[in-house]
């Protein structure tokens, strides 16, 4: 019973590194109707800028990340009006298409720029299991992840509180809405997009520090954006609690089956159960467990 | 002046409904396909036509697949490599399990089987759209790749999953020069290309283009999506499935799994934006843009003494830039371009 627990424990917590990557994705669908498959090359932008900086010129990790958030909101500016501003109003279709072009142009200059070795990433979080748990309830749980869960938690109440207390967050909610609309009320949708996109590039930077102190900052981050897409259609676009419900969903059953399905099929399930476990629930319910249900008319 | 049609009158419905109405294409078709059947085997060189040619039909075949499924029935999808794999190694199980096996007879089973997984996973599509579609081709092409890795008698048991595919025989005339092997991808391809011209002018194609338009309205006026889209899953898999056992017999010798990774899922997806989306012509022209792309930045590179390294990570660079140019500039991509050039040619040398 305790393995079972282990596996579940830990199976939550990397859902919660999920959901971080996925509440990325969210923010922007939801602001600007774009479903950004470059994500993932974001969080391996960040991060690589961001370990980059410290290991070329040398500054301390505390000055790298604030200039890697101002790298960020540079390439937020960038996107926006190199890419997004020429695409208003074009099908939703054909964003989605040019941001996988964006995340082939974003890998390519993240590792244009700072190589493409992979470099290892020092958080002052040790990767132990915490000992508190282990002693009273003889569970293995790493202390890092329980950390990644806790800033997690603490990016979410920020993006709430964002969202619903201040005056960006009330027009970001109406550009959300309508984009002419709010438009017409005043609200500058260029700005808002900025915003989105370096609130974007923020979490993805948090996502990207916490993964690469995991496994090391490489290219394979950008995959992360793979695993974060059935937590996305299984919690629904447009959701933040539907991002870490279903990254939560997803990582927790992605572990079970692994450990308990999969010795009975040759493991190594874990790349594709994620996918037709979501599959399989579209068919019930095609908007996710939070997403809006769209009632189309001709 | 060369190119006008004044002149040129129909008489019959059946000279009306031609798929090169103007006399200048036809003889230019011709023309294309004399220098592609004739001169490119007796001038090319052995690497133009194993290293440029052959791969670029077979990856044209690819994305006329992709083009049918995405440019006009409108259902984005992101696993066509593994519809490939699944043509290539149902192709190369067939030869190898069957004794006496026709290779053409393999090609054909390999595709159809493409097909029918084209159509198991192209049955979420009735219910959801967009990105969401998009994400659940993803999973097709995890799936597929670990069902090739972790199931031996796919591979034949063979202990690195790595397979070396049969010489291709038929009537038994071996394939195995590159200008034998350029002619038969070639005669497939053409033949291939041509049926999905007339697919698309069929009543079939119209009702794919009615569904992309608008689905609901095509649902209205008698269409049924449930057929309509599974037969567009199913057509553009099997063409896809062709073209994956293409690329292992003629062009690759061996498979892998990896050989069908993601990677080439987007390859194929490129050649389809930057070619033309809806557009037989633009598969075609996208599938050579790609191909010489990368030689291209090579050669460009290394005029320049840039590392590998460098050149690599230009070319996804230059691969993602090119893509978000042309949804901004030309959304109808390169065939749109040879339209105009050719709407151009109809009035020169005057401007209106």
């Amino acid at each position: 019973m305790s393995f079972f627990i282990e596996v579940l424990l830990g199976g939550l917590l990397s859902g919660v590194m999920y959901a971080l990557v996925a509440i990325g994705f969210v923010l922007i669908y939801k602001a600007s109707g774009v479903f950004n498959f470059a994500q993932g090359a974001m969080v391996f932008f960040a991060a690589l800028t961001c370990v980059g900086m410290v290991d070329k010129f040398g500054v301390s990790l505390w000055l790298a990340i604030p200039l890697t958030i101002l790298v960020m909101i540079a390439l937020a500016l960038a996107i926006e009006r190199v890419v997004l501003r020429p695409l208003v109003n074009q099908p939703e279709i054909t964003l989605f298409m040019a941001t996988i072009g964006l995340a082939f142009f974003i890998e390519g200059l993240a590792q244009l720029l700072w190589g493409s070795q992979v470099r290892k990433l020092e958080l002052p979080i040790e990767d132990v299991p915490n000992e508190y748990l282990m002693e009273h309830f003889n569970i293995l749980v790493s202390q890092f992840d329980m950390t990644a869960a806790v800033v997690c938690a603490v990016l979410v109440v920020a993006l709430a509180l964002l969202f619903t207390k201040t005056r960006v967050g009330r027009a970001l909610r109406a550009v959300a809405d309508d984009h002419q609309a709010a438009l017409a009320v005043g609200i500058p949708l260029q700005r808002i997009w900025v915003v989105v996109w370096s609130v974007a590039g923020l979490v993805a930077l948090v996502a990207g520090l916490l993964w690469g102190a995991r496994n090391g900052v490489q290219f394979a981050l950008t995959f992360i954006a793979l695993k974060a897409l059935p937590v996305l259609i299984l919690g629904g676009f447009t959701s933040v609690p539907g991002a870490i419900v279903g990254g939560l969903i997803i990582g927790a059953s992605e572990k079970l089956a692994e450990v308990y399905i999969g010795p009975m099929v040759g493991g190594g399930i874990e790349g594709w159960f994620p996918y037709v476990l979501a599959l399989l629930f579209l068919l019930v319910r095609p908007e996710g467990l939070f997403g809006e249900k769209i009632i189309r008319r001709i | 002046m060369l190119y006008r049609e004044a002149g040129q009158f129909k008489t019959s419905y059946v000279a009306d409904g031609q798929i090169l109405p103007i006399r200048q294409d036809r003889v230019a078709l011709c023309a294309l396909l004399a220098v592609a059947l004739a001169a490119v085997p007796l001038l090319a060189s052995p690497y133009l036509l194993s290293a440029i040619l052959i791969p670029f039909l077979i990856f044209a075949l690819a994305a006329l697949g992709l083009n049918m499924l995405t440019g006009y029935a409108g259902q984005l999808s992101l696993g066509t490599a593994a519809f490939m794999a699944v043509g290539a190694y149902a192709s190369f199980n067939f030869v190898a399990r069957i004794p006496g096996m026709p290779l053409l007879l393999a090609f054909i089973l390999g595709g159809l089987c493409a097909a029918l997984v084209g159509i198991a996973f192209g049955l979420p599509s009735l219910r959801i759209r967009g990105f969401y579609l998009a994400a659940a081709t993803l999973a097709t092409q995890f799936f597929v790749i670990w069902c090739l890795t972790k199931i031996p008698y796919l591979t034949n048991y063979s202990s690195s999953g790595v397979v070396t595919v049969q010489t291709m025989q038929i009537f038994g005339y071996r394939f195995v020069s590159p200008q034998a092997k350029y002619l038969l991808v070639l005669g497939i391809v053409s033949l291939m290309a041509l049926l999905a011209k007339n697919m698309i002018r069929s009543n079939v194609g119209r009702s794919w283009m009615a569904i992309r338009d608008m689905d609901m309205a095509a649902e209205v006026i008698g269409f049924r999506p449930l057929r309509t889209k599974l037969l567009a899953f199913a057509v553009s898999s099997f063409y896809c499935g062709v073209a994956g056992a293409l690329y292992a017999f003629a062009y690759l010798g061996t498979v892998e799994p990896e050989a069908y990774s993601l990677d080439l899922s987007f390859r194929i997806l490129f050649m389809v934006i930057i070619g033309g989306v809806g557009s037989i012509l633009g598969s075609f022209l996208g599938a050579a843009f790609i191909v010489l792309l990368p030689i291209f930045l090579n050669m460009l590179a290394h005029a320049l003494g840039l590392a590998t390294n460098y050149a690599s990570n230009l070319e996804l660079m230059v691969f993602g830039g090119l893509i978000i140019f042309f949804l901004i500039v030309e959304p109808h991509g390169l065939a749109r371009l040879w339209q105009i050039g050719k709407e151009k040619l109809r009035l020169w040398p005057f401007p209106h």
